[in-house]
């Protein structure tokens, strides 16, 4: 039991990276594969706030501070680094982003080192076997996800997102400002990705500047099982990660081939039905 | 004058033997300095490494550049050529002189990494472009956190390589790896190019402009995509091996997916489908990393990532940014060629009617997608004359 609760809230976290990702996917049609060093940037983000004191005032500061810088880097990212490349082909951006992510990892080692740092952000103490961090991690990640589907479905600016989704030139000729969607995509990815990076440290708490690969390409994992665009996918695909990595974690014979098994379930998914589990079917025209 | 030059040009054609003809030259060279003893103790070290670098550079070119594919586990080929030559070449240790057993665990390791590109082959011919790429990176950390794990590979402590000690042990009375190595390089070029040239490379590049198209002009898809992949994962398993005789033990955290990456930088920054450009690239960061890795400790190793990622974000903005498409044209190195040939020996280039396609492939094109109403409306993977398609609602 306790070991499904502990899969659940680590699938919440892959779930909130995984959508950064979906979503990225589905507007602007690119893999953002900068995005989990977006995690690392928030958890040293976190990590220096935290060094002025570490009282309670401090910890919400560095929440705030870690959205913030995230935010901020996600958007600047776009726009230095994607928005030259946009209409180049796909192979072009995807290698962009493997360098954008190369960049972000060296400038943390030439900045903090290639150490790791400890970083106290869990939330001591438990319930019924749970940790109070646990707890936090799945309560306060299912609001996130569920804020955002309501955003998305409900107001104009979540609307315009999708028609953007479906066809850019339709959506640009109803008077959408692609630009504008393409860069709140960015920031809406890389504030969610800080929240991740905060939940990150409440299980894990050290710092360094590799932090964000292994959970960045696991959660992208969860997004392409789900169905890569489909954000309710992302939700799915990281939860359904999280909870096998845990169980596989918990059986000893089978505990260290856990990275095997999951991304074996990504190849077979991947087989059984090209775009995963909700993704939509795209037709390949001459 | 213009005569001489233009017949000069028609005589040999140089530029199809340049490759050869420069690692043969470095391969003498460094063999002569060898024998006479004016190299010092790193230099065969850091040739053996440029050597499995270019291996890797260019049979990644084939994925990458020829077929069209991302591969992001390259180094995951490596390492099961790596892990399985080793392993072939401990057992046979001993009992047979040593250039044996590397042609025999050079041949095991090839073969066991073409075995994995088979099977890595088989996702696809059901996923393209970015599926596929993650498809690839799983794959690499799979073999890599298998290799990590099984005991018979030595765990986490790696696994020893009785080739390197014996190489130790033989010193100068052995044949030096680099020598072995280089003919390795040049039997790759050799089936490399003449694979690029031949009907087969132009059918695999019609695969990479339009699947779908090629397919309807009688391309056999499946096998093509499958060669190209066993192709390209016998080469990584070779370099592999040729890996096993510069360390000891092996470690499974070098095949990690940065090395792959790092591999990809090379054929990146040496034009994609550039046969030559990945052989000067894969030197040039070899060299790079083996100069900076005593220069730089610690800390200051991350300046190497720093320049990597520059490297690679401004070279790819570069060559394809729409924005900088004129810049391009105004620097074009063939063009800026052309002219100082025009101005210089006033002879007009016979070479802008008979383009070679090498030079155009740094460029991967865009699928062409047509208006809707124009296109015929099929599926190739689901399709079926007798059921209709789910997908049509």
């Amino acid at each position: 039991m306790s070991t499904l609760i502990d899969g659940l809230s680590l699938g919440a976290i892959y779930a909130l990276i995984a959508l950064g990702y979906t979503m990225v996917y589905g507007i602007a049609k690119m893999l953002n594969f900068a995005h989990g060093d977006i995690i690392m940037v928030g958890a040293y983000a976190v990590f220096t706030t935290l060094m002025m004191g570490e009282t309670v005032g401090a910890k919400i500061l560095a929440i705030v501070v870690s959205v913030v810088v995230c935010t901020a880097l996600g958007v600047l990212v776009e726009k230095c680094a994607y928005r030259p490349l946009r209409g180049a082909s796909p192979l072009a951006v995807l290698i962009t982003a493997i360098g954008v992510s190369y960049l972000l990892q060296g400038m943390s080692q030439l900045i903090f080192g290639a150490k790791s740092h400890p970083v106290d952000f869990t939330i001591h103490g438990s319930f019924m076997g749970i940790n109070y961090s646990t707890i936090v991690t799945l309560v306060v990640a299912t609001i996130i996800m569920i804020g955002l589907t309501l955003f998305v479905n409900l107001t104009k600016t979540g609307r315009a997102m999708v028609a953007v989704s479906e066809d850019r030139a339709a959506a640009q000729l109803m008077g959408v400002n692609v630009n504008f969607i393409i860069m709140l995509t960015f920031a809406i990815g890389s504030a969610l990705a800080a929240c991740a990076s905060i939940f990150y440290l409440m299980q894990i708490p050290t710092v360094s500047p590799t932090l964000g690969s292994m959970p960045g390409i696991k959660a992208f994992t969860a997004a392409v099982i789900g169905g890569i665009g489909s954000i309710p996918g992302a939700m799915i695909g990281g939860v359904l990660l999280g909870v096998i990595e845990k169980l596989a974690l918990s059986v000893p014979a089978i505990a260290p081939y856990t990275t095997a098994i999951e991304f074996s379930l990504l190849i077979i998914i991947l087989l059984v039905k090209p775009t995963g589990l909700l993704g939509k079917k795209r037709r390949e025209k001459v | 004058m213009s005569n001489y030059f233009k017949n000069i040009k028609n005589a040999f054609k140089l530029k199809h033997y340049v490759n050869y003809i420069g690692v043969g030259a470095v391969l003498l060279l460094f063999t002569v300095l060898y024998y006479v003893g004016a190299l010092n103790r790193a230099t065969p070290n850091l040739l053996i490494q440029i050597g499995y670098s270019i291996i890797l550079a260019v049979s990644l070119n084939l994925v990458v550049g020829l077929l069209g594919e991302l591969s992001l586990g390259h180094a995951g080929f490596m390492c099961v050529g790596a892990y399985l030559g080793a392993t072939v070449a401990n057992a046979l240790a001993g009992t047979l002189p040593l250039t044996l057993v590397l042609i025999i665990s050079i041949l095991a390791g090839g073969v066991s990494a073409a075995v994995f590109g088979f099977i890595v082959g088989l996702p696809a011919l059901r996923l393209r472009g970015d599926y596929l790429a993650i498809v690839t990176l799983a794959f690499g950390e799979i073999v890599r956190n298998i290799c990590k794990n099984l005991p018979f590979f030595g765990g986490a402590q790696g696994l020893q390589s009785e080739f390197y000690t014996e190489y130790l042990k033989a010193g100068k009375r052995a044949l030096p790896l680099f020598i072995p190595t280089f003919i390795a390089v040049l039997f790759m070029l050799f089936v490399v190019q003449n694979l690029i040239r031949s009907k087969h490379g132009r059918a695999i590049t019609a695969i990479r402009d339009n699947e779908i198209a090629a397919k309807a002009m009688g391309v056999n898809v499946t096998y093509y995509k499958l060669f190209v992949f066993v192709v390209s994962a016998f080469f990584a398993g070779v370099a592999g091996v040729i890996y096993t005789g510069t360390t000891s033990p092996i470690q499974y955290s070098f095949f990690s997916y940065n090395y792959s990456i790092e591999i990809l930088v090379m054929v990146v920054l040496g034009g994609m489908g550039s046969i030559g450009g990945s052989i000067i690239s894969a030197i040039l960061i070899t060299y790079i990393n083996f100069a900076l890795k005593s220069m730089l400790s610690g800390d200051m190793a991350a300046v190497k990532t720093l320049v990597y990622a520059l490297i690679l974000i401004v070279m790819v903005i570069y060559k394809n940014a729409p924005a900088l498409k004129n810049v391009r044209e105004k620097f074009n190195l063939q063009n800026l060629k052309e002219k100082i040939m025009s101005k210089v020996f006033k002879v007009k280039s016979s070479e802008s009617d008979i383009r070679d396609d090498a030079g155009e492939w740094d460029e991967i094109p865009t699928k062409i997608i047509t208006d809707e109403v124009l296109s015929t409306d099929f599926n190739l993977t689901t399709y079926t004359p007798d059921k209709p398609d789910k997908n049509q609602k």
